[in-house]
């Protein structure tokens, strides 16, 4: 129903309906941007929390007091929860997906603008709910992002799995049904609004991973929510869908006859297809800026399009990886396993061409560039452990390890960052009209570089000399007590990295008002938005709808008058 | 005449088949929401409307796929019984009140029926308002039946039915909570439900927006794919009903 307002929209005066509840999709990518920032500096100082806490578990923290074991899994929980749904998810591909995607297509805004504003007010409500989890009796919950139950199911089973778990089921329910109706737009609008000459594969290889990304989250959010539902009716109305009969406290509960690998199925089903929804838009972004400033087409454009479908849809039948340590038949474990390992065969096409790309490259180091390279390490460095925990013999021992901390913290979290990054320094100039400080970008990335592979590298050494995750603290085991010395240094690498990420905050609102003044095209990129003024008008191109003659990559062309040529440029030689 | 460039694009209702059968330009180009006149272009919104419900509809049913699998997973699930500490099956086959849930059945069918009838009329309204508006042209008294409001009304039947069937399923001693079986029946029925409440406020939608004389083909592109929802519903329900009965 809110088709009808597609387009049917002129540009609004007042401040709510300009800034508020604005129904465009430059508006609400920014709105999300900003929900996105907020929620990574509530994850961080959890984490930061948490490192404080693991070398000093005694130690007294202004205004909170002293960290114990739970408050420590509840930090733990959150942590996680907001970081993969509030920031992995939301920046990449509600934020910098709902602000450029229509103008890289060539379209004046997104296919159903009212249902984009309902989407982020409903990603901003869960938000909001979820941030409640902590000010309640009992306060956040302890089950981690996972919710495994039957520790979620259960609200006798511990003090922050009272009212507090309950907010984190419902917001996590809200967060879905806020995605469904982003992902819906999203496909709709790629498949239907592209200007004339943008055929699909015409589209910059963002446009590729916000849809492939965009199809995960339709089929895999639906599920979540109901895992959700069914977790909530165990909760709350006596069900037994995930408890088995089980005794908390000396008492046997009243469930029996459920089961927690139902929970666990359903929540993986989502769970992995949620790591690609993560990554996939920063592989977009990585590859658009490694092709724009190394002045050289992507190498592979086809390969890079199909490696990002191969991705989405082995991410939809590997999920049982996740359960090698929860009891599995070991032929579905063998087939789970060989499904995981040929994920590497895609992500290594895409490596390769990332490479190739850079090959012989006349290679800008601006700050964008940087950080989609430092992506690429990034990707490769925690990708490589991937085939180690694919193998149930492997994975059995290193399951509950800090290995998997490493290696997940590397691809999924950081990595996405670094994406996010990347496309925040690109994207910069054309969404506020003024560049960011180079030097301050720079220092920004290599304190960051350093930074994460400090912390999250010792990490995989950790996991092989079996320290524990989740535990609070490791002083009572003697041979874990050994390692404190490493987790020390990884808690100061963290409190320096932490730090570096004022610079970029403050880089980010300097530059806001006080930055250079940007072109049209500050990086002689040849993508739609480069094409239109800065910050684009409302309707993205000024009444005029472009027209699309060449493939996004066209740089170094031979013969051409410039190192690059613009998608809209009728003259030129094509490459296609 | 400005209105008739775009509502000649609009295809055959007869030929409908949840919208899915119209393709995109050749060139791979949507357009701006506005014919090159300079009118909305409303076959693009009414296709684009129709995309969106098809994805949202993949969405929907994914939801039941995840419910289904966990009612199957559940079916099969062996329970440690405490006295013998033997794996036992706690599973009790639910004693479904059919009749009641086949009268149920119908009066969903039937409503599907009367909004396809609502959704024509609509069709051929908006498909003849351009013929009507050129002076002197009559086309005679148009009879138009509330196909609707009988869709609303016996959507809200079905519902009042299926309300019928908790409160039956309950005297047979067949609860939310326990036991499992009648769990996921109650789950499965509400879920349908909540949908198809949905449902019936997206019609309640159509209906305010011929209230408050919205233009004619808005007013049909919501009842589209309202209608379309709504025949996605019945089937649905067909599904569920199915699986609860074949699959105890």
């Amino acid at each position: 129903m809110v088709a009808q307002e597609a387009h049917a929209h002129g540009e609004p005066q007042g401040f709510i309906r300009k800034y508020v509840f604005s129904l465009d999709h430059k508006v609400i990518g920014i709105q999300y941007f900003f929900l996105a920032l907020s929620a990574v500096f509530v994850g961080m100082f959890l984490s930061l929390l948490m490192r404080i806490h693991m070398i000093w578990p005694t130690a007294s923290i202004p205004l909170i007091g002293e960290i114990k074991p739970e408050t420590y899994l509840s930090l733990l929980t959150m942590h996680g929860t907001i970081m993969v749904f509030f920031v992995l998810t939301t920046a990449p591909q509600s934020g910098f997906g709902n602000y450029f995607l229509p103008i890289q297509i060539g379209a004046p805004d997104m296919a159903f603008p009212v249902l984009n504003m309902l989407s982020f007010w409903t990603t901003f409500v869960a938000f909001v709910v979820m941030l409640a989890a902590f000010f309640v009796t009992g306060g956040a919950p302890l089950h981690g992002w996972t919710g495994y139950a039957p520790l979620s199911a259960l609200p006798s089973a511990g003090p922050g799995e009272q009212l507090g778990a309950d907010l984190w089921i419902t917001s996590i329910a809200i967060f879905c049904i806020a995605s469904l109706m982003g992902a819906l737009n999203f496909i709709t609008t790629i498949l239907d609004l592209r200007c004339k000459g943008m055929t699909m594969m015409r589209m910059p290889l963002t446009c590729w991973a916000w849809f492939v990304t965009a199809i995960l989250g339709l089929l895999a959010f639906g599920v979540l929510l109901s895992a959700g539902i069914l977790l909530l009716l165990d909760r709350n109305l006596g069900t037994s869908f995930y408890v088995p009969l089980v005794v908390v406290n000396g008492q046997i509960m009243a469930h029996k006859g459920g089961s927690p690998l139902l929970w666990q199925h359903l929540f993986w089903f989502f769970g992995h297809p949620e790591v690609y929804i993560a990554i996939l838009p920063g592989m977009g972004v990585a590859s658009q800026l490694l092709s724009t400033f190394a002045r050289k087409p992507i190498f592979g454009y086809k390969a890079m399009v199909y490696a990002i479908m191969a991705i989405g849809v082995l991410g939809f039948v590997v999920w049982g990886h996740h359960m090698f340590m929860s009891g599995m038949s070991p032929y579905s474990a063998f087939a789970f396993s060989i499904m995981t390992m040929a994920i590497g065969v895609p992500s290594a096409i895409k490596t390769f061409n990332w490479l190739g790309t850079l090959l012989h490259g006349r290679i800008r180091l601006q700050t964008p560039m940087l950080f989609a390279i430092g992506f690429v390490s990034l990707f490769v460095s925690g990708g490589l452990s991937g085939p180690f925990l694919a193998q149930p013999l492997l994975d059995i021992p290193l399951h509950d390890t800090y290995f998997v901390v490493g290696h997940f913290h590397l691809i999924m979290g950081v990595a996405a960052i670094f994406g996010i990054f990347a496309a925040t320094y690109y994207w910069f100039p054309k969404m506020f009209g003024r560049m960011m400080n180079e030097r301050m970008g720079q220092i920004h990335f290599f304190l960051t570089l350093a930074g994460t592979y400090a912390i999250f590298m010792p990490m995989h050494y950790l996991g092989l000399a079996g320290q524990t995750r989740r535990y609070s603290q490791f002083t009572e085991v003697a041979y874990q007590a050994k390692l404190i010395p490493l987790q020390t240094f990884i808690t100061f690498a963290a409190i320096i990295t932490i730090a570096a990420q004022f610079i970029f905050v403050v880089n980010l609102f300097w530059s806001m008002f006080k930055g250079r003044k940007a072109s049209d095209n500050p990086w002689e990129a040849t993508t739609l938005e480069w094409t239109t003024a800065t910050p684009p008008p409302h309707d993205n191109f000024a009444g005029h709808i472009p027209q699309v003659f060449h493939g996004p990559y066209e740089y170094s062309v031979p013969g051409a008058p410039r190192d690059f040529i613009m998608q809209t440029d009728p003259a030129g030689v094509t490459a296609h | 005449m400005a209105t008739l460039t775009p509502t000649i694009t609009i295809k055959d209702p007869k030929l409908g088949h949840g919208g899915a059968g119209v393709p995109p330009p050749k060139t791979g180009g949507g357009d701006d929401g506005r014919g090159d006149n300079g009118a909305p272009d409303y076959g693009g919104r009414l296709r684009r409307a129709r995309l969106g419900l098809i994805t949202a509809l993949v969405a929907i049913v994914m939801i039941f796929v995840a419910l289904t699998s966990a009612y199957v997973i559940r079916q099969g699930l062996p329970v440690l019984d405490e006295k013998t500490g033997k794996s036992v099956s706690d599973w009790l086959q639910v004693n479904l009140p059919t009749q009641l849930l086949l009268i149920n059945t119908f009066l969903l069918l039937l409503s599907s029926l009367t909004a396809e009838f609502a959704r024509r009329q609509m069709t051929r309204l908006s498909r003849l308002a351009p013929v009507q508006s050129i002076p002197g042209i009559s086309l005679g008294e148009e009879k138009n039946f509330p196909w609707l409001a009988l869709t609303v009304i016996l959507g809200l039947g079905f519902l009042f039915g299926q309300y019928l069937a908790w409160r039956e399923l309950a005297d047979r001693g067949f609860y939310l909570a326990t036991p499992p079986s009648s769990s996921f029946v109650y789950l499965l029925t509400a879920a349908h439900a909540v949908h198809l409440i949905g449902g019936v406020l997206a019609f309640l939608y159509c209906a305010a927006t011929s209230l408050f004389h919205f233009p004619l083909e808005r007013r049909r592109i919501a009842l589209d794919i309202s209608v379309w929802y709504w025949h996605f519903m019945a089937l649905l329900w067909i599904y569920i009903f199915a699986l609860l009965e074949f699959v105890r």
